[in-house]
């Protein structure tokens, strides 16, 4: 009797798997427990095993083709037997989504990527690196024009990824134009926003994975794990940060301000002027946030949480200041709200208050990457041509390579340690 | 103002009309000793006697011909047609004669009469009796087509029409015969050919609708209100001369539009609609015009069959929804 | 009649020239029908007729010119231009048309019937139209309705023998056509359409009982045309041989003969007749080509009356 071989759920959140490769041709004898083929899941390639004994008489989906569980794949039988009444069967249910197969060479970390966004599904991306057409409706496009919008910069949420009126409303609201100049900082906060914009998630917008970071994705989880981390290290001048710290501490010498205070609104702008670094794996779509939701460690005696300040480019340091405070005394108290402590774009950890210099900080899954900071000791230095004591302080930025790329990642600690050591540029933007 | 029906406002315009001018009369299939077969001429042969009010044999082109001929000697026809259905019989002398004698004539012949009666969808009176033929007549240069879709502006059109120089294809809705409505008591009170009608304002989305749709829009204009999406109704009211202006200063407000019809669609008013809106006021929208029309099949029989075919607030809802990517 | 056949003729000729576009439908040989009826009419009566026009047009009243300048599409013409050979329409001296449907004046003409009677007035309507036209159920619903509502028209049926290619025979059942009337108990009564006189004898009779009884009657004018349909018609479906056999009984033959007989005209006041009546076909063409064309201005005007 002719069996079918039906997509098999090979993990518990797995709903459609991807036929990667068949391990048997048609014709080839197949034994109960050999492995079929392999499956690309949610999380992991798998291999299938074949589970009666016969030939493999058709196989029903290709290498490279998607099927949702219990479809039917492939069909077992004796060598001569009559399936056509099972083809009848099965082929009325077909539903298998064929993906573009492309073959693409191993990726070194490159800054910039030339490939078109595969469709899956038939959604094009609305971002056209070269020849996929970009859509748009007419009042959106007149009113990117005279606002003076690059539209590549806008992710559209109409049908198809159209660019509509209500997409180029939330980024006149969020974003000014770049200034001219170097640092191109943009402005924090243009508009007054409510308080339910302001504290609560960030708004975001997800992007199908490229080709090219699919087969990238595949590839590193072989090699490094769940999470393919690498790490960036950066030393920075923080004299200027210290100064800054001072001045406002003399100002509100009630507040207490942390240089992590400063840090973390630094982090903030920089992430904004980096929305590639603000954002996560969601398996088949990176999810770039358009707010900087701030994790920040707090030790506890129960383990690490870390609670997020919400929007924290909208907010002033010292508003940060004190909202980290109140956080992580609820915190500690364990009381925290769910939403407080899940959903961040971005994580920081600091383990300079216990003297450490630097180290390498684990991914909170899905974020893209964390940033640890190490003590800001005094140290000499060569600064213009001279041998000079001053505070200089680590980071190192963890980064999951699914989602940032080493030029990236560098460019944002390159912008995070520019700001840092003259965080007059914070005060350059509008 | 009286609160009075749709019928009974028409019957008032007749009455109104044929008191006022004596050139007018009113002819049809049993309209004088009837009452009419939907009570519209109720009364009036007793008012005005059977020179003024005249039932005909079943004979569609022949007293359509018979009315134009008595225009262009100077007198101001009311024909009546049972339903629109059979004015198809009478299409040649309303077509060939009615719209293009002023035309041949150099405007010589002008044709001062009014084609009246109820048009579009019934209950279960299946395909013959059951068409809207809107677009057709208001595909010629000529002709004047007006849809009123509340009790006043049935009255002010018909006196509009009537008083009007042209000829008139006006279709009433058999299914709005017994609405009611406030309806000015003036015996002046007329609505001027060509305007429209912003029946509900709003800010996010424009619907377009005529006759039997107008309920439908304004219920779902309410629904969509519930949900923080608020909707511009415009009732055309002459469709054609078109008052395309209103339309599209609406459209140039909200960037969207769903214009709904129980016609079929194809080659339809709706479609129209949506090549003018696409001339003059393409830079303004959000996204496509949406038509949400009658199903494009004859009308069925069978009751549920005919209540999939005909639109209703949900569709006009949904659409609406589409256009604003909710 | 003359003036009419001479007219044609020049039709014909300006036709062939390429001055006169679209269709053109000869009158030539039925002459004594237009002639005849119009002649026992008032001027304040009411002609209306088919696209077979141009005799009615110029035996109503319609000055030669204007009928001419229409023919060559001229804004000097009756209809400015607008209507061509098909729609000629002079309200001032109560033509009505110039109708391009078969059939479609008949309902018209009951109508025209209809004001009259109802503005109580003692017009009456002259309707004309050719046999084939009697096949056409507006023929039937019109006459229902005007001895119905006993209504003052006159409809005059030019029995030609032919719709267009097609020979009374091969399109009728039955080829009475005055007996028709009786199926809707309208008086009616058989012509010889060649012979003017009786025509217009036929015409006064019809004309007391529509002013004086309000009726209508039905006319079977029989007559014969020389030409083709129209100018693009070849004429295939009748020989050569009926032609002239028809021709023996050329209606202005036939009354130039009877006049001569009777002593009330002459053969030189029939040569001064053709002499005038050459020299205003002359002016009709003069004024016809020196009429200028519509302005372009006129294609959207008159499509609604007060625009």
């Amino acid at each position: 009797m002719a069996t079918q071989v039906v997509m098999p759920k090979l993990s518990p959140t797995m709903e459609e798997g991807q036929l990667s490769r068949w391990l048997k041709k048609e014709g080839d004898k197949v034994s109960m427990g050999e492995p079929l083929a392999e499956i690309d899941t949610d999380k992991a390639t798998m291999e299938m095993q074949a589970l009666s004994n016969g030939v493999l008489r058709k196989i029903l989906i290709r290498e490279g083709e998607s099927a949702p569980l219990g479809q039917a794949i492939a069909i077992i039988g004796t060598a001569d037997e009559d399936i056509s009444a099972l083809l009848t069967s099965v082929s009325g249910s077909a539903k298998a989504v064929p993906v573009a197969a492309s073959k693409t060479e191993e990726p070194a970390p490159q800054a910039t990527t030339s490939h078109t966004s595969v469709p899956t599904g038939g959604k094009p991306s609305a971002f056209s690196q070269d020849g996929v057409r970009q859509l748009i409706s007419p009042i959106a496009a007149r009113m990117a024009a005279d606002a003076g919008i690059n539209l590549r910069s806008i992710q559209g949420s109409g049908p198809g990824g159209r660019v509509v009126k209500r997409d180029v409303e939330a980024a006149l609201g969020a974003k000014g134009a770049p200034a001219k100049g170097a640092p191109r900082l943009r402005p924090i906060a243009a508009a007054p926003h409510s308080p339910a914009a302001v504290y609560g998630p960030s708004s975001f917008h997800d992007e199908p994975l490229s080709e090219m970071r699919r087969t990238i994705a595949r590839r590193l989880v072989t090699s490094l794990g769940p999470v393919p981390h690498f790490f960036l290290t950066s030393e920075i001048d923080m004299e200027r940060a210290a100064d800054l710290r001072a001045s406002i501490n003399e100002l509100y010498p009630d507040t207490k301000l942390s240089i992590n205070d400063i840090i973390t609104k630094v982090v903030a702008a920089a992430l904004i002027q980096h929305p590639q670094v603000n954002a996560s794996f969601q398996d088949k779509t990176v999810r770039y946030y358009d707010h900087a939701d701030l994790a920040i460690a707090v030790a506890t005696e129960n383990g690490l949480i870390t609670p997020i300040v919400r929007s924290a480019e909208l907010k002033g340091v010292l508003e940060i200041a004190a909202e980290v405070r109140e956080l992580a005394t609820r915190a500690r108290s364990r009381k925290l709200k769910p939403e407080e402590y899940t959903g961040a774009s971005f994580s920081i950890s600091n383990l300079g208050m216990f003297g450490i210099d630097e180290f390498t900080a684990v991914i909170n899954p899905p974020e893209g990457a964390i940033l640890a900071i190490g003590a800001m000791t005094p140290k000499p230095v060569a600064h213009e041509g001279q041998i000079a004591i001053r505070q200089r302080m680590r980071v190192t930025m963890s980064c999951d390579h699914r989602v940032v790329d080493g030029a990236v990642g560098a460019q944002f600690l390159q912008t995070l340690k520019q700001i840092l050591e003259n965080p007059v540029y914070l005060f350059l933007s509008q | 103002m009286a609160v009075m029906t749709m019928r009974d406002a028409l019957n008032l315009a007749l009455r109104e009309e044929l008191a006022r001018d004596p050139d007018v009369f009113l002819m049809g299939e049993e309209v004088a000793e009837y009452q009419g077969a939907y009570k519209v001429t109720r009364g009036l042969l007793e008012e005005f006697g059977p020179k003024r009010v005249i039932d005909t044999p079943i004979t569609e082109l022949g007293f359509a011909g018979l009315g134009v001929g008595a225009a262009m000697a100077g007198l101001r026809p009311i024909v009546e047609f049972m339903t629109f259905n059979f004015s198809i019989l009478a299409t040649d002398q309303i077509i060939n004669s009615a719209a293009k004698m002023l035309y041949m004539s150099a405007g010589q012949f002008k044709i001062p009469i009014v084609f009246r009666g109820p048009g579009g969808s019934a209950y279960q009176v299946s395909s013959q009796h059951s068409q809207a033929l809107e677009s057709w007549y208001a595909y010629f240069p000529g002709l004047k087509v007006v849809m009123p879709s509340t009790p006043a502006d049935a009255k002010g059109l018909l006196k509009s029409a009537i008083r009007d120089d042209d000829p008139v294809v006006f279709i009433e809705q058999e299914r709005m015969y017994g609405m009611k409505g406030e309806v000015p008591e003036d015996k002046d009170f007329t609505i001027p050919l060509g305007v429209a009608d912003v029946k509900r304002e709003g800010t996010d989305a424009t619907i377009v609708a005529r006759s039997l749709m107008v309920p439908a829009a304004l219920k779902a204009a309410e629904e969509l209100a519930k949900v923080g999406v608020s909707c511009e109704v415009i009732d055309p009211r002459t469709i054609r001369p078109l008052d395309i202006g209103t339309i599209i200063e609406s459209v140039k407000k909200t960037n969207r539009v769903v214009v709904a019809e129980e016609s079929h669609p194809f080659c339809g008013v709706g479609a129209e609609i949506s090549a003018e809106i696409n001339e003059r006021a393409f830079d303004y929208l959000d996204a496509p015009v949406k038509r949400v029309s009658g199903a494009d099949v004859p009308m069925p029989y069978a009751k549920n069959l005919e209540r999939l075919a005909i639109p209703g607030f949900e569709q006009i809802v949904a659409a609406v929804k589409e256009v604003s990517y909710i | 009649m003359l003036l009419i056949r001479r007219f044609e003729e020049k039709s014909a000729e300006s036709y062939s020239l390429g001055k006169i576009g679209g269709f053109c439908h000869l009158y030539i040989g039925q002459e004594a029908v237009a002639v005849g009826s119009i002649s026992a009419v008032r001027r304040d009566d009411y002609v209306i007729t088919s696209y077979r026009e141009h005799g009615h047009a110029l035996a109503k009243g319609i000055p030669a010119d204007a009928v001419m300048a229409e023919l060559f599409g001229k804004a000097g013409g009756c209809s400015s231009g607008k209507g061509g050979s098909m729609h000629l329409f002079d309200k001032s001296v109560g033509f009505l048309g110039g109708h391009a449907i078969v059939g479609g004046q008949i309902p018209l003409a009951t109508g025209v019937a209809f004001a009259s009677k109802y503005k109580e007035t003692d017009q009456v309507t002259l309707c004309y139209f050719g046999e084939a036209a009697v096949n056409q159920g507006a023929f039937h619903e019109s006459l229902n309705l005007a001895q119905l509502w006993k209504l003052p028209c006159i409809y005059i049926c030019e029995n030609n023998r032919y719709g267009m290619g097609t020979s009374l025979e091969r399109a009728m059942s039955s080829h009475n056509v005055a007996e028709k009337a009786s199926a809707y108990d309208l008086a009616s009564e058989f012509v010889d359409g060649m012979d003017v006189m009786a025509m217009r004898r036929a015409t006064q009779r019809a004309v007391e009982r529509a002013r004086n009884e309000s009726l209508p009657t039905l006319l079977e004018a029989r007559t014969y045309r020389y030409m083709g349909h129209s100018m693009s018609d070849p004429g295939n479906y009748r020989t050569r041989a009926e032609i002239e056999k028809y021709q023996e009984r050329d209606p202005i033959k036939l009354f130039t003969a009877r006049l001569k007989e009777d002593k009330i005209l002459t053969d030189s006041d029939l040569s001064d007749m053709e002499s005038e009546i050459k020299e205003q076909i002359e002016q009709a063409l003069r004024f016809a080509e020196d009429s200028p064309e519509p302005d372009p201005k006129e294609l959207y005007t008159n499509v609604y009356a007060n625009s």
